[in-house]
């Protein structure tokens, strides 16, 4: 392979090379900011084929009527105007309806999911900053929900929360006589709890582990003094911990956040593509609209509504944790 | 510097190559050629008791036909929770097997896709003609007035299995004909643990195929004549409350089967923990399950009143698998040569026995092995009271509705909630509400 790329050679003083000289060192300029941009293209080629593209068509086939009739050809799709965002915001109707209690649901579940999760990291990540015997062994095994398959995890959570022979049933109702009769915990309300457990077990290790990095940055010498100033353990953490989180922690939680929002997978393996309303989660619900009903330009416009919405929380959520940074610095 | 160079022009190098490759995918032969006439494709649904059981089944038979033809089929068998999307899926990228099996209650929605072969007269010239199979089969294979999308492979009907044990030690001499009867059984078997039904309350297709019996049982169907959504009418209302009530109001099923999903009504009753069993084809199923064939008997399913027959006497859908080719075969005419190859009378009889199906073969199905007394009931369903699943374009997306709506209908019975005319009502309106041609 031959190079193109011209490298420098001092030719001497003669009248054309000075000549050439500017033009040289303009297109080294050239070349070295260029640079950057070049061995970025591969990046930027992946992102636009497996991100930007997909959105691009996702968000014209919001605006198409598209069904099992087109499939083959989405393109020959009739163009459906604003129709399929009409049908998904008409709160009266029962495809609005039901995609409003569909969001609350995931609004009430994250809220929950991600508060656990971080509340349970947090403190056991604060349990652990101290060193003991076995800390080691049980640091990873705070790890193995976040380790395991999804899939497999969530399965066997099924196992346990059936009601003939779950063990949950054998432990609540059989063993502690807690229940009057064997619940269920795979249909009907008690099925939003049965998400949100499966749920914060395998979030929380995630913000255990970031925590637990976060820890490592605060000087011991803080504690140190604030311990000879008689703050307590609680002080402690309320003055010097959980403020020299604060950066981890925004991040943690908008992670946390656009995670459990999104999550299809826990949902769709503890119920199968038609959930109980007490746990229909906004993914499988534009699930079921797109690809149990067929009805792709519906999902697709319900699919962009929720875009618009989690970049609006994410901008306000950066926003002003933007600003709390720059008030504390102030 | 050299480095530098390097990793430019290797980065410059990786961007062609992936956008060559982005633009390179997808290419597909439209309306189907002989590109590649030695292989096929064959997505197989699962129907034994494993996916390995399956392969077992199907390889031999797929040897023969490399033997006689010289084309190698490469089978993968499909569970039916993913072969849905997965034609689906196909259907979108033109990239899909070529040939395939579906559930004969999709004919008429994946006919609409446009992404099967028609089988017009020519089509079925190829395979040996139309009129080699029974007519109820062809019933289930797409939408009236159009070719069919698929040719029937196995036909199947639903029959009561009861537990002959289980009847003998609650003192009942035979199984129940009518539902009155079945009630009044089934509350002498509820005993001790053990119960009279079985039923998969959380398999909205399961719901459905019975739903659209009982309701044409009370002279009721979930389409109009001209294919529009109908939940609502009286007949429909009141034949899936009496399925419901079989649980909420009789008391004849266990409320543990509200969440039944994965065949675990078939297990319980291999088990012995439940007496009766509406199911099609699970003869071998049971077996493989350690139940002895001549412990459980095989009967109709029961009927309001009298025998079961046409109209208010039906008492099955058709089930049943058929055989798709996917229009953009690589291999058309290999394709047919398999698709005849897999009607032929001879492997009609080998594949049916194997899953206790029913071929839609009619030479094959005169054959003494489908002659038994518990193949009779079934072939007599199919042939006297079975109807064909609503033949609608969007019959998939009334499976899930309406099987979901009676998902929550068991969650409420299981609960103890009422289930009222209103509340079935309420359920069904619903559920229509979402279909698209609402």
């Amino acid at each position: 392979m031959t190079s193109t790329v011209e490298l420098p050679v001092n030719k001497g003083e003669s009248g054309e090379t000075a000549a050439r000289g500017p033009r040289r060192r303009a297109a080294g300029r050239i070349r070295r900011v260029g640079l950057p941009y070049l061995l970025l293209l591969p990046a930027l080629i992946l992102e636009l084929l497996v991100h930007l593209v997909p959105m691009v068509i996702g968000i014209v086939m919001s605006f198409k009527e598209l069904t099992q009739f087109y499939i083959r050809d989405w393109g020959a799709a009739p163009w459906a105007g604003l129709d399929n965002f009409r049908v998904s915001v008409d709160f009266d109707a029962p495809v609005g309806e039901a995609l409003l209690h569909s969001f609350f649901v995931t609004i009430a579940f994250t809220l929950l999911s991600v508060g656990l999760c971080w509340l349970i990291g947090t403190t056991a990540a604060i349990c652990m900053q101290d060193t003991f015997r076995g800390r080691g062994l049980l640091r990873a095994l705070f790890l193995v929900p976040y380790a395991l398959p999804v899939y497999a995890a969530v399965i066997t959570w099924v196992f346990m929360f059936q009601h003939d022979n779950g063990l949950v049933n054998h432990v609540l109702h059989d063993q502690l006589g807690l229940t009057d009769k064997p619940s269920f915990w795979l249909i009907g309300d008690n099925s939003f709890i049965a998400l949100l457990v499966v749920s914060v077990w395998k979030g929380w290790p995630f913000a255990f582990l970031i925590v637990m990095a976060g820890l490592q940055n605060i000087p011991r010498e803080l504690y140190e003094a604030a311990a000879l100033d008689g703050a307590g353990m609680w002080q402690q953490i309320r003055r010097i911990t959980l403020p020299s989180l604060s950066a981890v922690n925004q991040v943690l939680i908008l992670v946390l956040f656009l995670w459990t929002f999104n999550d299809f997978n826990t949902p769709y393996v503890l119920f199968g593509k038609s959930a109980p309303e007490a746990a229909d989660l906004i993914s499988v619900h534009i699930y079921q609209a797109s690809f149990v009903t067929w009805n792709f330009g519906t999902g697709s416009a319900m699919s962009v509504l929720l875009l618009l919405f989690l970049l609006l929380v994410t901008g306000v959520y950066l926003a002003l944790t933007s600003r709390g940074r720059r008030a504390s610095r102030a | 510097m050299r480095s530098i160079r390097a990793a430019a022009v290797g980065a410059v190098t990786m961007s062609l190559a992936l956008a060559a490759s982005a633009c390179g995918g997808g290419s597909s032969t439209e309306g189907g050629s002989n590109d590649s006439p030695k292989t096929l494709t064959y997505w197989a649904s699962n129907q034994g008791a494993s996916v390995e059981i399956d392969k077992k089944v199907l390889q031999p038979e797929l040897d023969k036909f490399k033997k006689q033809t010289g084309i190698e089929v490469k089978v993968e068998v499909v569970p039916w929770s993913d072969l849905l999307n997965r034609i689906l899926t196909a259907a979108t990228s033109g990239q899909g097997p070529d040939v395939l099996n579906i559930g004969n209650t999709w004919s008429a929605s994946l006919q609409a896709t446009g992404a099967l072969l028609p089988w017009d007269a020519k089509n079925f010239e190829a395979i040996g003609g139309k009129d080699r199979f029974v007519d109820s089969a062809l019933g289930s294979t797409g939408a009236e007035g159009k070719d069919p999308a698929a040719v029937p492979l196995y036909s199947m009907a639903y029959a009561l299995y009861y537990n002959k044990k289980m009847f003998a030690d609650a003192g009942i001499a035979q199984p129940p004909a009518t539902w009155a009867e079945f009630v009044e059984d089934g509350k002498k078997l509820s005993k001790g643990g053990k119960w009279a039904l079985g039923v998969e309350g959380a398999n909205p297709s399961e719901n459905i195929h019975h739903a659209v019996v009982f309701a044409k049982q009370h002279g009721g169907d979930f389409f109009t004549a001209d294919g529009k959504p109908d939940f609502t009418n009286d007949g429909a209302v009141a034949g899936v409350k009496e399925f419901v009530d079989l649980m909420a109001k009789n008391k004849v099923i266990a409320p543990g089967n509200a969440e039944y999903a994965q065949n675990q009504s078939v297990s319980d009753f291999a088990k012995g923990k439940t007496a009766m069993l509406l199911w099609q084809s699970a003869s071998a199923n049971l077996k493989s399950q350690g139940m002895s064939e001549d412990s459980f008997g095989i009967a109709p399913v029961p009927v309001q009143s009298g025998t079961p027959g046409t109209g208010t006497g039906v008492n099955s859908m058709v089930m049943g698998i058929n055989m798709a080719v996917f229009k953009n075969s690589d291999n058309l005419d290999g394709a047919k040569k398999f698709v005849k190859f897999m009607t032929s009378d001879a492997e009609q009889k080998i594949l049916n026995t194997a899953y206790s199906s029913i071929p839609p073969v009619k030479d094959a199905q005169s054959d003494a092995a489908f002659n038994t007394a518990a193949n009779g009931v079934l072939k007599n369903t199919l042939a006297t009271s079975a109807v064909a699943a609503p033949q609608v374009a969007d019959e998939s997306q009334f499976e899930t509705a309406v099987g979901t709506a009676i998902k929550g209908l068991f969650a409420d019975a299981a609960a103890g909630r009422a289930v009222t005319t209103e509340s079935v009502k309420a359920a069904l309106e619903k559920a229509q509400a979402q279909m698209p041609a609402a």
